[in-house]
C-alpha cells in the first residue's frame, strides 16, 4: 500500500526527520491560504498522486507568489497526472501539497528496503540524488552505496558513518545523518514498511539535511497490525477493478489486452498470460481466484473481468488440486447464466473431478468451449478474440 | 531414495485442530504419510484424527520422535511456530501459511542461520515424495513415483509439471514447492543441490517466476555443480513492472527480476528452457532420452 508524500512527511516529522514546512490544499483558495501561512519567497506546489516521475510530468511547480501558487493548484486539481509510472490513464489529482521553497546546496538519495538476496533490510544511498536511481544503478553502479542491517544486532554506527562519508558529508552532518538513518530504521520496523525512499535528501545552503521528497510503501501482509496506516489508504489512487477484486479476496491486476483470464493460483495465472502472448494474443488481466474458489467467487470474478469493455474472450484455466473442478464448473455455469456473458468462454479444467466438471459444462447447453489442454485453451482463446466484436 | 521426506519421516502438524490443519492432515494420513501427532496450544492430551494433540512442539517431539513439521497456523502466529519447531529439534519445517509479514520472516531467517534444521516455505504447497510421504496441500493423486525432481515457486504450476511428468510415465522422485514469498527458507540452489546428489533423481524440472534473482543464482550453481539435465520455465514474461502478481515475491522492481533476464541466465548455464508451461514434461522426456542415448554410446 502506498502513502502520499504529505502523509509520509507527517510521519517523518513524528520521527524527527526534517521536512520543509507544508500544507495540503484541495482548492485554489486553500492553496493561496496555505502559501500565505508558509514562509516565502518561493513555494512549491506538488500534485499528490501515488506515482513517481511527477516533476517531469508537470506535477511539481515552483511559484514566486501566493497568487501563482493558487493558479498552479487550480491547473492541477481535478486533472489526471500521467507519469512514466502511471500508465496512459494517469492518476487523479485530488490534493496538492504546498511547501516553502528550500535553498539547495546538494541533492542526495537515501532509501531503506528489503535486500531479497540476503533477506535483510538495507540502506541504499547515493550522492547522485534527485535523479532516477535505477538509471544511476544501471549506468554508474559505483555511485550506489549499500548497507545491509543484521536484524539481531540492528543498525550499527559504523554503517551510518560509511554511508555519510561516502555521501560526502562532513563535520556535524555525519552525526546528523546517523540520527536520521536510525530514525528511518525505527520507522521501517515500527510501521512494517516495505520501502522508505527520500529522493532527494538535500543538504541546504546552511548545511542542514532535509527530506525534500518522501515516499513510503506499507507491507501488505502486515497491515492487519497497522490500523493507523490502513486509515491513510486513498482508494482514488487505485484501479477500480483491482479495488473491487480485493473486496472479494481476488488477486486482480489490469492489463491492456482483450483476453480476460480466470485462473487458480498466482503462478498458473501468470503462465496463462504468457501462453496467450506466446500464441499471438494479449491478456486483459491477471486474476487468481485462489485455492478455495467457490461458486460465488467464480461469479464475482466473471462480473469483474467482464466489466472491462475491451474483453473479447474469456479463458478459464483451473488446475483442481484442493479446489474441485466440478465446483468450479457449477460456478461457471451459474456465472454465465447470471451475468449474461456476451463473449466466447473457453474453459480448461484439469485435476480433481475434472470428468464430472466436463459433464456439467456440456449438459448446461451454454456456449462454453472446452479445451483439452493448456495449448489448446490458449489457441482457442486467441482465435476467438481476434474474430472480433462483442455480441 | 528421495529428498527431504520419505516413508520413515515422522511428521507432526502445527495448527493440527484448526480447519486447514485438520483437512490437510486427513489428506496426508489418507496418502500414507506417517503423521504421528499434532500441536495446538491448550489442547494437549486430546485426541484428534486418532492421534495425540500436544501443547508444545517440544512435548510432541519428546513423545513421538517427530522430525518433520507442517505448519498451518495463521499468519500472525506463524513466525513463532517456525521458531518453536526449530528450537524443539525438528529437522524439516514446512510452512504452508500465506501472508506472513516480511519483517517477521527476516527475523526467522536470521534466527535459523547456523541451525541444523531446514525450512521450506512459507506460502508454499509443501513437499511430497510420491507413494511415501505427503507434507503439504498438493493433490496426492496426480503424483507417481519416478525419476524427475521438481522444484517450484508456485503451487499450481508445480501441479502442472507433476501432471505432465506423470502422464508421460516419468513420475517424480520428490517435489518441493519453495514458496512465493520474497524471504523464505530453502531456495532453488538448496533443493537442486539435493536433487543432484539423489540417486533416484535423473532430471530436474525448475519452475521460477518474476521477482528477485534466485533463478539467476540457480543458473550459476547449475553451471558449476549440476550434471543432471535441468528443464526450466519462468512465469511472468507478460507481467508489467512494479505490480505484485498475486505472490508477495512476484514483482519486477527497479528493473530487476524480469523473466527474460532469468531465461538468459539459465540458457547460458546450459538449462533447457521452455516458453510454454505445457512443454515442461515433454522437454524433460526428450532431455532424459538423449542423456540415455549418450550413456549407451559410451
Amino acid at each position: 500500500m502506498n502513502l502520499h508524500e504529505y502523509q509520509s512527511k507527517r510521519i517523518f516529522d513524528e520521527y524527527g526527520i526534517a521536512v520543509p514546512k507544508g500544507r495540503i490544499a484541495a482548492s485554489e483558495p486553500e492553496a493561496v491560504a496555505a502559501a500565505r501561512e508558509l514562509a516565502g519567497p518561493v513555494w512549491v506546489v506538488k500534485a499528490q498522486v501515488h506515482a513517481g516521475g511527477r516533476g517531469k510530468a508537470g506535477g511539481v511547480r515552483l511559484c514566486r507568489s501566493a497568487q501563482e501558487v493558487g493558479r498552479a493548484a487550480a491547473a492541477m486539481l481535478g486533472q489526471r497526472l500521467v507519469t512514466k509510472q502511471t500508465g496512459a490513464a494517469g492518476l487523479p489529482i485530488n490534493l496538492v501539497y504546498v511547501e516553502s521553497g528550500s535553498a539547495i546546496e546538494r541533492e542526495l538519495y537515501l532509501s531503506l528496503l528489503l535486500n531479497r538476496e540476503r533477506g535483510r533490510i538495507a540502506f541504499v544511498a547515493s550522492a547522485a540524488g534527485g535523479m532516477d536511481i535505477e538509471e544511476v544503478a544501471a549506468h554508474e553502479p559505483e555511485k550506489i552505496l549499500r548497507a545491509d542491517i543484521d536484524p539481531a544486532a540492528g543498525l550499527q554506527s559504523y554503517q551510518c558513518r560509511r554511508l555519510a562519508f561516502g555521501l560526502g558529508l562532513a563535520g556535524g552532518q555525519v552525526a546528523e545523518f546517523e540520527r536520521i538513518a536510525r530514525a528511518l530504521y525505527r520507522l521501517y520496523l515500527d510501521r512494517d514498511l516495505s520501502l522508505i525512499e527520500i529522493n532527494p535528501l538535500i543538504v541546504t545552503k546552511d548545511g542542514q539535511l532535509v527530506a525534500l521528497d518522501a515516499k513510503i510503501n506499507a507491507e501488505a501482509n502486515a497491515l492487519y497490525r497497522q490500523p493507523a496506516l490502513v486509515l491513510l489508504r486513498d482508494p482514488s489512487q487505485e484501479d477500480a477493478r483491482e479495488r473491487a477484486a480485493s473486496e472479494h479476496d481476488l488477486n486482480y491486476v489490469s492489463l491492456d489486452g482483450n483476453i480476460a483470464c480466470m485462473v487458480n493460483g498466482a503462478g498458473l495465472a501468470m503462465a496463462t498470460m504468457d501462453l496467450i502472448k506466446l500464441h499471438g494474443g494479449a491478456p486483459a488481466n491477471f486474476l487468481d481466484v485462489g485455492g478455495t474458489a467457490t461458486a460465488e467467487r467464480v461469479t464475482a470474478a466473471f462480473r469483474l473481468i467482464l466489466s472491462n469493455e475491451r474483453v473479447r474472450a474469456v479463458l478459464v484455466n483451473i488446475f483442481g488440486g484442493i479446489v474441485r473442478c466440478d465446483v468450479i464448473a457449477e460456478g461457471i455455469v451459474q456465472a454465465v447464466q447470471q451475468v449474461g456473458v456476451t463473449v466466447p468462454v473457453i474453459v480448461r479444467l484439469e485435476g480433481t473431478n475434472a470428468d464430472r466438471a466436463r459433464k456439467i459444462l456440456s449438459a448446461s447447453k451454454l456456449a462454453i468451449t472446452p479445451a483439452k489442454d493448456l495449448t489448446d485453451a490458449a489457441t482457442k482463446a486467441v482465435r476467438s478474440a481476434s474474430r472480433g466484436a462483442r455480441r | 531414495m528421495s529428498i527431504l521426506v520419505n516413508r520413515k519421516s515422522r511428521v507432526i502438524c502445527q495448527g493440527f485442530t484448526g480447519k486447514q490443519g485438520t483437512f490437510h492432515s486427513e489428506q496426508a494420513i489418507a496418502y500414507g504419510t506417517n503423521l504421528v501427532g499434532g500441536v495446538t496450544p491448550g489442547r494437549g492430551g486430546e485426541r484428534h484424527l486418532d492421534r495425540l494433540v500436544f501443547n508444545t512442539v517440544h512435548d510432541a517431539v519428546a513423545a513421538t520422535g517427530a522430525d518433520v513439521s507442517m505448519i498451518y497456523v495463521p499468519a500472525p502466529f506463524a513466525a513463532d511456530a517456525i521458531l518453536e519447531a526449530a528450537d524443539a529439534g525438528i529437522r524439516l519445517i514446512v510452512c504452508i501459511t500465506e501472508g506472513i509479514p516480511v519483517n517477521d520472516m527476516i527475523k526467522v531467517k536470521a534466527a535459523l542461520a547456523g541451525q541444523r534444521c531446514r525450512l521450506v516455505g512459507p506460502n508454499c504447497p509443501g513437499v511430497i515424495t510420491p507413494g511415501e510421504c505427503k507434507v503439504g496441500i498438493m493433490p496426492g493423486f496426480i503424483h507417481k513415483p519416478g525419476r524427475v525432481g521438481i522444484v517450484s515457486r508456485s503451487g499450481t504450476l508445480t501441479y502442472e509439471a507433476v501432471f505432465q511428468t506423470t502422464n508421460l510415465g516419468l513420475g517424480q522422485s520428490s517435489c518441493v514447492g519453495i514458496g512465493g514469498d520474497p524471504v523464505r527458507g530453502m531456495n532453488f540452489v538448496d533443493v537442486i543441490g539435493l536433487f543432484e546428489k539423489d540417486e533416484d533423481t535423473e532430471g530436474i524440472v525448475m519452475v521460477g517466476e518474476i521477482g528477485g534473482s534466485d533463478e539467476e543464482a540457480a543458473a550459476g550453481y547449475i553451471r558449476r555443480h549440476v550434471s543432471k539435465p535441468v528443464v526450466a520455465y519462468i512465469a511472468g514474461v507478460t507481467a508489467p513492472p512494479g505490480k505484485r502478481m498475486g505472490h508477495a515475491g512476484a514483482v519486477i522492481a527497479g528493473g530487476k527480476g524480469a523473466a527474460e533476464d532469468k531465461y538468459t541466465a539459465l540458457e547460458a548455464a546450459g538449462v533447457r528452457t521452455v516458453r510454454s508451461p505445457a512443454e515442461l514434461g515433454s522437454a524433460m522426456k526428450s532431455a532424459l532420452a538423449s542423456r540415455r542415448r549418450r550413456a549407451k554410446k559410451r
